[in-house]
């Protein structure tokens, strides 16, 4: 079994429950009416973003041959044992060579602790926060082998016409 | 995404980029992704156990906690868009009822009766007696009659039922959705779209009608009231687009809605002595009042003010770095003026009690002060142009010539001109013999959400190749102004043959040596029953109702809960009526049909949502061919 973070474009609404939702988990308090109020304002891992006609979240994928992993040069970034990318924070320089190498420009910079910020997958949690915020399902935790393996029955079913 | 078409709008963006002013476009686009629940209508914050969200997709839930569903949820959005609406038109029409009254008692020196004629007029058709009676005593039942209206009354609304056909009384009553006042309909409307009233969304629609008419009843009590008070506009030659500002005058801009303050403003700089100490103050031109948005379009048609921009763009005055005052009222004013104003020397006056910006410099208007605070504003801009920054100043040299003030009765006193005895017959007759195919009414803003203009221009090209009179008001009217279609030359390029041989004759009998302008500004956003008036007065000519009239409304770039109440009144008024832009209901199929087809059964008009201009124009010209038809003219 291989848990991934998957979207369906098309049921995005745009609404950024996934975007409060993650910054909530990463906050002190883990709830809204407490982040809101925190000296350090908790920052987001997942971005809600548009193009032309399609609104969808960007976010980490956790890759496999991962460029931010591979180019961190303190050993800062790191794979527990989960397989999701986390951070040792006491080794990060704020060089950014993560976020200058992350293809989907997901990791960023909290300016005021000098540090990258990127998604830690909720390790804690058996469900992402984002996946729980989202009203739509349009965020979902799945098996990539189920999900090839459903895409592969509805490519037959639509190759014959069934 | 093009930000405008307006050439001179486009130099200020480019210059407010520059120099890392941010301003509408890129407030939006910091925006974007918008959620989709708000645009479909599909959540609900009204009481404390939401808020709560439908899903379109049928995945989440299908109901908020409360059980209401998704045609529930629109409905009763809407219905509180169009009393938010009916509450603004209401307030600006509810401090003219104050003045006039104020006036006709003799405590408002400031604001004598400017227009006897117009106010017998009024009197007349809401049932005041004139005959043998002197103004302050008729114009103190008017105001009384006015201050009435906004009250529950056991009657219906003096100024929506006696401004409408006949015909159309008889629907509202067969409906239900007569008002009987303009505040009660509001109040109404919030209470049925509270927790646990009503949840029938039929029910909560013909409730938005008849708030709605309050609404129309509002707008009419407004532009009656101004013109009584300021005078009715009449045609007048002036200037519009950003290119009125002028680097050796004081610039003092006045924006918003309502001409209380803005009329006193420019009749005070005349003031020699204002005059001398601007030229004293190094302004070797003087003092040069223009207006923004529809204040703008107020004492544009009665004074001939240029207009210097329209409400998306209402930062870029400021962008010229040659504003010194920036004087507003209310309504459609961008709290984001004082961080553009903070880059600059302008001085951003707000004069309302109830429309206070931070960062502004407050400087209240009350009736019995009004030339003192008028003064005091001139003043301050004086002052604030001593503080000009030379470095700063880049004044867009685009301007337009507009020929505008095209009030009901001032088109009828045109048609005049050609047949004294009967001057709607060469209207009635040129519709009928088809050189005039139909009537389009332009109404509405201009939105960050479209190119600037954009969709006004592709349709007014397309429409007046066909022969469709042109009518607007509001920022409609400050589009075609600032690009160029309120002048003589529009007509010559752009009217089809039948169109501009009628505006010619008019243009001709009127002495203006040529034809009419191509699009006739007929004023402000709460102007538009002026339209009304000339659609009514050619229905009762006629003997048929307005639902039977070739007569379309059109709002491409709409904004406002104002814009939704006016097109719901335009709608129940008989009037097939064009958006260009969604409005959000398109989560409740229920709603979205009713608003689309259903209403037409009953009302006449119904809306009709096409963001494509070209498209737009096609789908009015032919509902104006049906309506042709089943007049049984040539369609």
């Amino acid at each position: 079994m291989m848990n991934a973070l998957y979207v369906d474009p098309q049921k995005c609404m745009g609404c950024k429950s996934c975007e409060i939702g993650c910054a909530v988990q990463h906050s002190k308090s883990k709830t809204l009416f407490g982040a809101v109020f925190e000296e350090a304002l908790p920052m987001k891992r997942i971005f809600v973003e548009a193009g032309p006609g399609v609104k969808m979240p960007v976010f980490c994928h956790h890759c496999e041959d991962a460029p931010c992993l591979n180019s961190c040069i303190t050993g800062c970034l790191y794979r527990d044992e989960h397989g999701f990318i986390r951070r040792h924070k006491e080794r990060c320089i704020a060089c950014w060579t993560c976020v200058m190498t992350c293809p989907f420009g997901v990791v960023t910079r909290d300016e005021n602790k000098h540090l990258a910020v990127k998604c830690d997958r909720c390790h804690k949690r058996e469900v992402p926060a984002c996946v729980s915020a989202c009203p739509t399902r349009a965020l979902q935790l799945v098996d990539l082998d189920e999900l090839a393996r459903r895409k592969r029955g509805r490519y037959v079913q639509a190759e014959t016409g069934g | 995404m093009e930000k405008t078409t307006d050439r001179a709008t486009q130099s200020m963006i480019d210059e407010a980029e520059k120099r890392g002013i941010p301003l509408v476009w890129d407030r939006f686009a910091a925006q974007l992704p918008q959620c989709g629940f708000g645009e479909l209508g599909l959540c609900c914050r009204h009481c404390m156990q939401g808020p709560c969200r439908i899903d379109p997709f049928g995945d989440g839930p299908q109901r908020g906690v409360c059980g209401a569903d998704r045609d529930t949820f629109v409905a009763r959005g809407l219905g509180r868009a169009v009393a938010a609406g009916t509450a603004s038109h209401g307030g600006h029409a509810r401090h003219m009822a104050h003045i006039l009254l104020k006036s006709a008692k003799g405590q408002a020196p400031d604001y004598p009766i400017r227009d006897e004629a117009k106010l017998r007029q009024v009197a007349t058709r809401i049932g005041v007696a004139v005959e043998g009676r002197g103004t302050a005593e008729i114009a103190l039942e008017v105001a009384q009659l006015a201050m009435a209206e906004f009250s529950e009354k056991d009657t219906p609304l003096l100024w929506a039922a006696t401004a409408v056909t006949k015909g159309r009384v008889e629907t509202f009553i067969k409906y239900g959705v007569v008002p009987t006042g303009i505040d009660s309909p509001v109040a109404e409307m919030m209470h049925r779209t509270t927790y646990g009233v009503d949840a029938d969304p039929v029910n909560l629609l013909l409730g938005t009608v008849k708030c709605a008419l309050a609404d129309f009843g509002a707008c009419h009590l407004a532009t009656d009231l101004a013109d009584i008070l300021f005078g009715t506009p009449q045609p007048v030659v002036t200037k519009a687009n950003l290119g009125v500002l002028k680097k050796d005058a004081v610039n003092i801009a006045l924006h918003g809605h309502n001409p209380l303050l803005s009329d006193v403003v420019v009749q005070v700089s005349e003031d020699l002595e204002l005059v001398a100490a601007a030229k004293k103050a190094g302004a070797p031109a003087g003092l040069n009042v223009v207006g923004i948005c529809c204040t703008g379009n107020e004492i544009m048609v009665r004074h001939g003010i240029p207009l210097a921009t329209s409400s998306v763009s209402q930062e870029t005055a400021i962008v010229t770095g040659v504003l010194d005052a920036l004087v507003v009222d209310y309504q459609c004013i961008m709290p984001a003026l004082a961080s553009v104003a903070e880059c600059y020397h302008t001085k951003l006056i707000t004069t309302m009690p109830i429309a206070k910006i931070p960062g502004a410099t407050h400087m209240e208007f009350t009736p019995d002060k009004a030339r003192e605070t008028a003064r005091e504003i001139i003043r301050t801009a004086i002052e604030a142009f001593s503080r000009r920054d030379p470095d700063k100043i880049r004044i867009p040299q685009e301007t337009n010539a507009a020929i505008v003030g095209f009030s009901a009765e001032a088109v009828v006193a045109a048609l005049a001109l050609v047949n004294p005895e009967d001057p709607l017959k060469p209207l009635i007759d040129n519709i009928v013999n088809g050189n005039i195919y139909g009537i389009c009414l332009f109404a509405g803003c201009n939105t960050v959400k479209i190119a600037q203009d954009a969709n006004y221009i592709e349709m007014v090209k397309r429409l007046a190749a066909k022969n469709v009179l042109i009518l607007a008001t509001g920022c409609a009217s400050g589009a075609f102004a600032r690009q160029g279609f309120m002048t003589q030359e529009a007509t010559r390029s752009y009217a089809g043959d039948g169109l501009k041989a009628v505006l010619t004759a008019i243009g001709e009998a009127a002495g203006l040596a040529g034809p009419l302008p191509l699009v006739l500004h007929m004023g402000s956003c709460v102007d538009n029953t002026r339209a009304a008036d000339v659609a009514v007065a050619v229905a009762n000519k006629l003997g048929v109702d307005l639902d039977r009239l070739p007569v379309v409304a059109s709002a491409p770039e709409p904004v406002t809960e104002k814009a939704v109440a006016i097109g719901t009144w335009a709608v129940a008024a008989g009037l097939p009526t064009h958006l260009g832009l969604a409005p959000p209901v398109l989560g409740s199929k229920t709603v979205t049909t009713v608003l689309t087809s259903t209403v037409k059964d009953l009302f006449g008009g119904y809306f009709m949502v096409e963001p494509d201009p070209g498209k737009a124009a096609d789908l009015l010209l032919a509902t104006l061919s049906s309506r042709r038809t089943g007049l049984g003219l040539s369609a």
